[in-house]
């Protein structure tokens, strides 16, 4: 088994690693997948789906509450908090079940263990060891898909010690609802939590060092959702930085400086969420003479390295940390590899970015402020879901449509959403912006009614003066 | 349906032109490749043709409106739906009171994208580009094109099948292309044969492949913007052609060497003794090149092409002779590499062998000089006050004044005599 040689050797089995390995099986080459822990990585076991399955519950839980609204009656709807956690347990492991299906079914290899890399030719060796899968492989090529993890401030305290204070890991399988939560950080992993904990009924705080929440959506979409999760009862801090957090017998002592000023907050459980690191760690890239860039591996469009035979994708080699961009990645640089005509480098503009908070958060390309920046002059439309039957129906009046168009090709340069059910709005224009359609094509596009995706329509139809429901 | 047409780009900068003449009047039937109308610039006309189908609904603009802006709705179509019943009453009724000047509703730049929202759905095309069927386009390509004055048909997509995306245009525009420059290719009129004057059937139209192109824009950019002057002295070379043929005769291989490879081996070290015109202007400094790498410029089919010939002043006869053979081959060939036709810091030309005794040839930027070599003659030269014969070349060094002033062009010329008269002292 040891001596086996293949074409291809991914390290790591997340969404970019296990979607690498099928397409580049689809293209007849011979691939291995090195895993340390479970098939599917951080995405199915302890990301995306998992959560997704508890934001699941708590929207659940939401509409219950709201029975009455609906003309409908529920007497003392109660959240298990065990069941909903096994519920998510219960999801995660089918879906990583699924890949080892895939992966048997594409005849690629598994080989379980921690795989580092040695100088080798024509790519570097790859070292397991630590598991059923111990020993040396050669490939012709060797991609790098070792994820990230949660950034951590020791200097701060800001370190998970697994009991008071969590990161995602911990905060996706709680044993008690805590009363109070202080949550670091308000990107889509803290405000995701964030729901998740309010709607459950904790008391949620959340404390963020720029000047809005989502800080990478764009303004119009973080000032809503301020307002939106202020209504809810959570505390939103912005501009504010934790300077220390103590933890003393069940409780967390927070500090925060904001407007240099320093208050302090007590919290039974504290989440990071101020971003992550890439895991570049134990991998032997330095030997290699890997380029690495604030815990990144830096690539090119294609995934290359720069070291011959050695790739990286997804969250190891920068933002967007999202699991469809690594997916993509993947596929970019495995047909390059394979030499399949007219494969066009990874552009991050085209990637989406989905918050599963509620209200739902989704978006793709620039913000309005970015194509200022850029010297475009734009078009910008805005349609509210109030003015959408189909969202008064579902008693979801809440939320936005705004698109973005260059007012002097008609270029679709951003869209961005927030409200029920908008993550999966999104691909519309995604799809929009991957084939080029102007303003005239959206504008011609025949919506059905009543969806939400109408609202899609007239933020287009918006942009251009011309809406027709406002 | 109703599809407007618009006013097209004759050139990546118009914008704004003439309508002079419209061939339908509303009611028309027309349908894709018929000539509508036809526009004109200070320096062009041309015919438009209709893309879409259909009844002509009404003409927004009067025949003679001048300064009629881009991308202004010039007229609408009933679509395929369009009832010929309907249609012309409405467009008649119209049209009158619409007597358009050009500040016509319609025509304004400001209101244009709320009052005509699909502009890209019938952008027409100017009649040169008739040639087949469109190829497969973007929206936002086809857009972008239109606007730019972009012809689709002569690009190639990268998209999926072949499919032309916004990058393909982009990269194609020649005013995208021009802009980190400082905008000189705004300077240069877009360069059309007049259909009144040049009737098209007299004459067949050449595409431009990807070298000419190249090489057109490169040249006039050097001629515009470098400030150039020509040296020219005349060289006595039957000591060079008796080193030549001892060369040669001697050469156990068959191989031999030519003249001008010699004349590449004496630039490169006239390059070396005068370090000061070995040199590229930039914007940071005057950039002293190190080794003297030697353009030689070659005419393939279509153009031209310079290879290099890498650190001739360190190489013998027989290797830049060998190198130049390969080189002028795979360059016939195009086959090239980018590295083996980039980086000289120097050219030479010859046309010595179509009997062409001077020439100044265009700066090939960045370089500082281009030597330009003429036909090597049995000419009358005096000599201690006698008339004698003798085989002279003229040489014309062309120099960019940044950098090379004349007395330094000249030095370098008095180097280059030195090695080309006293062939041996290529040996030193």
């Amino acid at each position: 088994m040891a001596e086996k040689t293949f074409d291809l050797i991914i390290i790591g089995s997340g969404p970019g690693g296990y979607v690498a390995a099928i397409r580049a099986a689809q293209l007849g080459m011979k691939v291995a997948i090195v895993e340390r822990e479970a098939l599917g990585g951080v995405c199915l076991n302890w990301g995306c789906i998992p959560t997704k399955a508890l934001l699941r519950s708590s929207e659940v839980f939401h509409l219950i509450r709201h029975a009455k609204d609906y003309g409908l009656s529920v007497d003392n709807p109660k959240a298990l908090l065990d069941k909903i956690v096994a519920r998510s347990r219960a999801v995660a492991k089918q879906l990583s079940t699924g890949v080892a299906f895939l992966m048997k079914k594409n005849k690629i290899d598994v080989i379980e263990g921690v795989a580092s890399l040695e100088k080798g030719v024509p790519a570097p060796k790859v070292v397991v060891k630590g598991g059923k899968g111990e020993g040396v492989y050669q490939a012709k090529h060797v991609l790098l898909a070792t994820g990230a993890r949660a950034r951590t401030a020791p200097a701060a305290g800001l370190e998970p010690d697994g009991k008071l204070v969590w990161t995602y890991r911990e905060a996706m399988v709680p044993d008690a609802l805590p009363k109070r939560i202080v949550i670091v950080g308000s990107g889509a992993i803290g405000i995701e939590f964030a729901s998740f904990y309010q709607t459950l009924g904790a008391a949620v705080t959340v404390v963020e060092t720029l000047d809005r929440v989502l800080p990478v959506e764009d303004e119009d979409i973080s000032a809503f959702m301020h307002k939106s999760l202020t209504k809810q009862g959570m505390t939103l801090l912005t501009g504010a930085k934790v300077t220390s957090l103590k933890t003393r017998g069940q409780t967390a002592t927070v500090e925060v400086e904001a407007g240099g000023e320093t208050s302090k907050l007590e919290a039974d459980r504290v989440i990071l969420a101020m971003g992550i690191v890439g895991n570049v760690e134990g991998l032997g890239l330095e030997a290699l003479g890997v380029k690495i860039e604030k815990t990144h591996v830096v690539v090119d469009g294609y995934g290359r390295t720069g070291v011959t035979g050695l790739y990286a994708i997804g969250d190891i080699t920068g933002p967007p940390w999202l699991a469809h961009k690594a997916s993509h990645e993947g596929v970019v640089c495995v047909e390059a590899i394979a030499g399949v005509k007219g494969v066009h480098a990874f552009d991050p503009w085209n990637v989406p970015g989905c918050t599963y908070s509620w209200p739902q958060v989704a978006s793709v390309g620039l913000t309005e402020a970015a194509a200022k920046a850029k010297g475009r002059k734009l078009k910008v439309g805005r349609f509210p879901f109030i003015g959408n039957g189909k969202a008064i129906a579902l008693g979801e009046p809440e939320g936005m449509v705004k698109t973005i168009f260059d007012a002097e090709t008609g270029e679709l340069l951003g869209a961005h959403m927030v409200g029920a059910e908008v993550t999966e709005l999104i691909q519309g224009y995604a799809i929009a912006r991957q084939g080029e359609l102007t303003e005239a094509e959206l504008m011609a596009t025949v919506f059905p009614h009543p969806t939400l995706s109408e609202m899609m329509h007239e933020s287009v139809l918006a942009a251009y003066g011309r809406a027709l429901h406002m | 349906m109703t599809i407007p047409i618009t006013m097209p780009a004759l050139s990546p900068t118009m914008e704004e032109g003439k309508l002079s003449k419209w061939f339908v009047k509303p009611g028309d039937k027309v349908k894709p490749g018929d000539v509508i109308a036809e526009i004109e610039t200070d320096k062009a006309s041309m015919e438009v043709e209709a893309v879409d189908e259909g009844v002509v609904a009404r003409l927004l603009v009067e025949a003679g409106a001048e300064g009629v802006k881009v991308n202004a709705v010039i007229a609408e179509l009933d679509g395929e739906g369009g009832a010929d019943a309907t249609a012309p009453p409405r467009g008649k009724a119209e049209a009158t009171p619409q007597k358009s000047t050009p500040k016509a509703p319609s025509a304004s730049p400001s209101r244009e994208p709320a009052s005509s929202p699909s502009v890209a759905a019938a952008a027409p095309r100017p009649v040169p580009q008739q040639a087949g069927r469109r190829p497969r386009s973007s929206p936002l390509a086809r857009r972008i094109a239109a606007q730019k004055g972009v012809d689709l048909s002569a690009l190639s997509g990268s998209g999926p099948g072949g499919r032309i995306i916004r990058r393909d245009v982009e990269r194609a525009s020649p005013a995208t292309r021009a802009q980190p420059s400082g905008g000189v290719a705004s300077l240069i009129e877009p360069a059309v044969l007049d259909d009144r004057v040049y009737d098209p059937a007299s004459y067949d139209l050449v595409p431009l492949d990807n070298v000419r192109k190249v090489t057109a824009r490169r040249l006039t950019q050097s001629f515009m913007q470098v400030p150039h002057f020509p040296l020219t002295i005349d060289l006595e070379i039957d000591r060079l052609l008796a080193a030549r043929k001892a060369m040669n005769d001697a050469a156990t291989d068959g191989s031999k060497v030519s003249v001008n490879d010699m004349l590449i081996k004496a630039a490169a070290l006239a390059l070396m003794a005068c370090p000061d015109a070995n040199a590229s202007f930039t914007d940071k400094g005057i950039a002293r090149h190190k080794a003297a790498h030697v353009s030689v410029a070659v005419a393939i089919e279509g153009g031209l092409i310079t290879p290099v010939i890498r650190d001739a002043h360190s190489k013998g006869l027989s290797q830049i002779a060998a190198e130049m053979k390969d080189l002028a081959a795979r360059a016939r060939d195009r086959k090239l590499k980018p590295q083996e036709y980039m980086g000289g810091t120097f050219s030479i030309s010859n046309l010595g062998m179509f009997g062409i005794r001077a020439f100044a040839s265009i700066l090939n930027p960045p370089e500082g000089m281009i030597l330009s070599v003429g036909e090597g003659s049995p000419r009358a030269v005096v000599r201690n006050g006698e008339v004698k014969v003798a085989t002279v070349m003229t040489v014309t060094l062309t120099c960019d004044h940044r950098v090379v002033d004349g007395a330094t062009g000249a030095r370098w010329l008095q180097e280059f005599r030195r090695f080309v008269e006293t062939p041996e002292t290529m040996l030193l």
